[in-house]
């Protein structure tokens, strides 16, 4: 510093904390850019679909006449498809976190899976309903139907439900598996025991978020070709006569929340658009709940942590 | 400089001539936890200052004060003066800069902490931060601070390449040599070669010697030889406060406090 | 009392491990069978559409009418239309999501970090078929206020809402691998009496390169691959354009556009979409190799 005064030194600092403010400035204005179109986002929708909102709205079919249109078949058929998605993705993820966490050992077939599970992270969902065209129900013969569909959305969010795992079950420290090995535990008990119970609200944080992406998801869903213009529902999963239970409405045809959004979208008459306010609002109410359940579940696991 | 040097502080400044910095009543939380209690010393102009004592007692506290490194977390609290001569300021001062004072104080950190970055811009950073641009002067600059810091030899031929190519010592000798391009006041040394093996650590120890001459020194170690080899003046802390501070040799010879005389013979605990 | 049971190797026991493992290898290999079906089925149903068509012709042809008479079988207008979408998606999400990115992981103080981290994360959530709706219904008419010329469809208005739908990606991505930085780096730079921005953009952003890059690159692949939001502002006509004022079709959105009629299965038609979601793997493909060679090559030990 001998070869610079003070003075130059303060002219430098004053001008680098000037650049400190400026960006402190920008910053903050970048934050709210995301933030302030999601606020015009759900405003605009509010404005638009709030007055729609009734009791009518949820329990009718849609319809041409915008006025009397609902979402009776959309929120059954969202609610029929994501039972076959958790029913698909949620053992199979987990499944697959426990064997790629403690069974694994470090070769090339692990090595292979690892990847696999990132880059299916990054595959479009299109490509997915792609597969689903083909794969289920044309090959399988699934038809356009709600298995197909639920199907289809389990293989999509199967990467999120894996790593979900696997980051839940890395967290519990050796010393708890070391403590149920030397107690004469064998692996499986290890996990069953011990290893799944402590890291289930990791899981349920995971297999949450993957079923908010699910409900969602519409790209797929047209692409198997689903009905957009459904005025009944599938057959009921519960009968009267024995034996109670019935599996005839996973063949059924159906349509979604999103689809039924979209469709109402793409008309050109206002009132239709109006409907598409309202669908969206409760779409977006939907998506947003569990979301902030699931962040709220991983805050309390933090806070909670033991180890 | 040197006129601002000989300025309006001359006359205040004459009884202390020989002191670079006067610590008086500092104390130090961290939120409600007292870790510093109430430390008075001094640092001697171009001379190397020790601390020492055990894990805990608040020597790296008390180092970190000096460039004001606790600013950078919420909920510390400074009481008391650190004065830096010849300015005769109080660096605690909220109207001083930190920036200002970690450009004037430079640090050597515990773990070698090499930017991943060449080992020529590693070496330029403090002066890039300081907005100098010239190729000339860099060079010059960075070739001098790798000098000083006995690591040209080694480097010349690479300085282009990534800094994680270098050995542990290299690294930490590469920190001193960026600590030490923007010619610093004072140099901090946090327990510089805890991380390090002996030879690199004696190759550390011979250049601390070394660099006495050019710029004052206050070294954190653990470690009881290393004190007694590099520094001209030691410091015993414990628990937050300086027990005794004095020139090396009577502290290491005739300790006058019981408690030092302990922790230096290892009867402490 | 009873007997103390004889201590041994159980064979019944080794066999349920070894049967639990087995079935636990195949849950994690289904991902790979996902991975191969997905090739393997975009691949057969190509290789048909590529008999009828010539690779000269999908690769060189500047139009893309496979539903009319006279059809014609050129992929460009199609892969225009997606890279024009998401170089717009791109200018608003990687500029915005990396100075988010900087601004909360170096800037921002504790509480506001708490606070916009959940929210930035909610944003991710929200169904992209509402952004489209956003997109038609509100950013266009805004648009239009501004260049009235602007169609009711537009490119640049379904990429204006994708880059701020992928803002959080990208933000929430480099944050993490800002914050990976270890704190004795930063440290290091305001001992030399760096500031905050100094030390973020010199030491915290090269310390984070990979991880930054990385975000970028999911950023791209998510441009690419997003369906819904070009479907419903871009329009679904293909239009060889590289002027983000016009309508156009992405690849994804004419894969809509098909599915949305009733083609039969089998047809060439049918083919087509097969044949573009190809191409549109093997585009997210290569930003995927390409982020990971990035990151191979830059990454830093700590």
């Amino acid at each position: 510093m001998r070869d610079k005064n003070l003075g130059e030194i303060r002219a430098i600092i004053a001008r680098h904390k000037l650049w400190d403010l400026i960006f402190m400035i920008v910053g903050i204005f970048a934050l709210m850019i995301a933030v302030l179109t999601f606020m015009a986002l759900f405003a605009h929708m509010l404005i638009d679909g709030l007055p729609r909102l009734s009791w009518d709205f949820f329990t009718s079919f849609p319809s041409r006449r915008p006025g009397s249109a609902g979402i009776l078949s959309a929120w059954v058929g969202t609610t029929l498809v994501m039972l076959v998605t958790a029913a698909a993705a949620v053992p199979m993820g987990i499944g697959a976190g426990i064997y790629l966490e403690e069974y694994a050992s470090k070769n090339i077939i692990t090595e292979i899976i690892e990847i696999n599970v990132t880059n299916l992270a990054g595959v479009p969902s299109i490509i997915y309903g792609l597969l689903a065209l083909s794969l289920f129900v044309h090959q399988f013969g699934f038809g356009q139907s709600i298995l197909s569909a639920g199907l289809a959305l389990a293989l999509l969010i199967l990467p999120v439900v894996i790593v979900a795992t696997r980051e839940a079950i890395r967290a519990i420290p050796v010393v708890i598996r070391e403590g149920a090995y030397a107690l004469g535990a064998t692996k499986w008990q290890t996990v069953s025991d011990h290893l799944l119970p402590y890291s289930a609200a990791g899981i349920l944080t995971g297999v949450i978020i993957g079923l908010a992406r699910a409900i969602g998801e519409t790209a797929p869903i047209i692409t198997i070709g689903a009905l957009t213009f459904i005025a009944f529902l599938p057959p009921s999963p519960v009968k009267a006569e024995f034996p109670f239970v019935s599996f005839e409405w996973l063949m059924a045809p159906f349509t979604v929340m999103p689809i039924q959004m979209f469709n109402w979208v793409s008309r050109p008459e206002e009132a239709f658009q109006i409907n598409a306010a309202a669908a969206g609002l409760v779409l977006v109410v939907m998506t947003l709940a569990m979301n902030a359940i699931a962040i709220y579940l991983r805050y309390r696991m933090r806070k909670n942590l033991k180890w | 400089m040197v006129e601002n040097l000989a300025g309006e502080n001359s006359t205040v400044d004459a009884p202390h001539a020989q002191y670079k910095s006067e610590v008086r009543n500092l104390s130090f939380y961290y939120g409600a936890f007292s870790a510093l209690k109430n430390v008075n010393m001094m640092l001697h102009e171009k001379k190397v200052t020790a601390l020492i004592g055990p894990s805990g007692c608040g020597k790296s506290t008390f180092l970190r004060c000096f460039n004001r490194m606790h600013d950078l977390y919420p909920g510390n609290r400074y009481v008391g003066e650190i004065i830096l001569h010849p300015d005769n300021i109080n660096i605690l001062s909220r109207d001083v800069d930190p920036i200002e004072v970690r450009m004037r104080i430079s640090m050597v950190f515990q773990k070698p902490n090499p930017f991943p970055k060449s080992i020529y811009e590693n070496v330029a950073y403090g002066l890039r931060v300081r907005g100098v641009r010239q190729r000339a002067v860099l060079d010059e600059k960075v070739e001098e601070a790798l000098r000083g810091a006995a690591l040209w030899d080694e480097a010349k031929d690479r300085l282009n390449q990534p800094a994680y190519n270098l050995s542990g010592g290299q690294q930490q000798r590469l920190c001193i040599a960026r600590a030490l391009a923007t010619d610093p006041e004072i140099l901090l040394f946090d327990e510089p070669t805890s991380a390090l093996d002996p030879i690199a650590t004696a190759s550390i120890e011979e250049l601390i010697t070394d660099l006495k001459d050019k710029v004052t020194i206050l070294i954190v170690t653990h470690n009881m030889q290393q004190a007694a080899r590099v520094s001209d003046y030691t410091a015993y802390m414990y628990l937050g406060e300086i027990i005794e501070f004095d020139v090396t040799d009577t502290i290491f010879i005739k300790p006058k406090n019981k408690q030092t005389e302990d922790y230096i013979t290892g009867r402490f605990g | 009392m009873t007997q103390p049971k004889r201590l041994g190797y159980s064979y019944r026991r080794h066999l349920g491990e070894r049967f639990i493992e087995a079935l636990l290898f195949l849950m994690a290999f289904v991902s790979v069978a996902i991975t191969i079906a997905i090739v393997a089925m975009l691949v057969k149903e190509s290789i048909v559409f590529f008999e009828h068509v010539s690779l000269w012709e999908f690769f060189t042809d500047t139009e893309w009418t496979p539903l009319f008479d006279n059809a014609h079988y050129g992929i460009l207008p199609l892969i225009s239309g997606t890279v024009v979408s998401s170089s717009v998606a791109l200018l608003v999400a990687i500029p915005l999501g990396t100075i988010t990115a900087i601004y909360l992981s170096e800037f921002a103080p504790f509480a506001v970090r708490e606070m916009a981290k959940p929210f930035l994360e909610l944003l991710g959530g929200v169904p992209t078929v509402v952004y489209g709706y956003f997109a038609l219904l509100f950013v266009t008419p805004l648009l239009q206020k501004i260049f009235p010329e602007l169609p009711g469809f537009s490119l640049l208005s379904a990429g204006l809402v994708m880059g701020i739908m992928i803002i959080p990606y990208v933000s929430s991505m480099a944050e993490d691998a800002m914050r990976a930085v270890p704190m004795h780096l930063r440290e290091g730079s305001y001992a030399m009496g760096a500031t905050r921005f100094q030390t973020a953009i010199r030491v915290v952003m090269p310390g984070a390169f990979s991880g930054i890059a990385a975000a970028y690159i999911l950023g791209i692949s998510r441009a690419v691959g997003e369906t819904m939001v070009v479907a419903i502002a871009a329009g679904m006509q293909p239009n060889l354009t590289w002027n983000p004022m016009e309508p156009a079709a992405t690849i994804t959105a004419y894969i809509v556009q098909v599915s949305l009629g009733d083609l039969p299965h089998g047809s060439i038609g049918y083919q087509t979409i097969f044949a573009a979601g190809l191409t549109l793997l093997l585009l997210t493909l290569i930003f995927n190799i390409i982020g990971h060679v990035l990151r191979k090559r830059y990454r830093e030990v700590y």
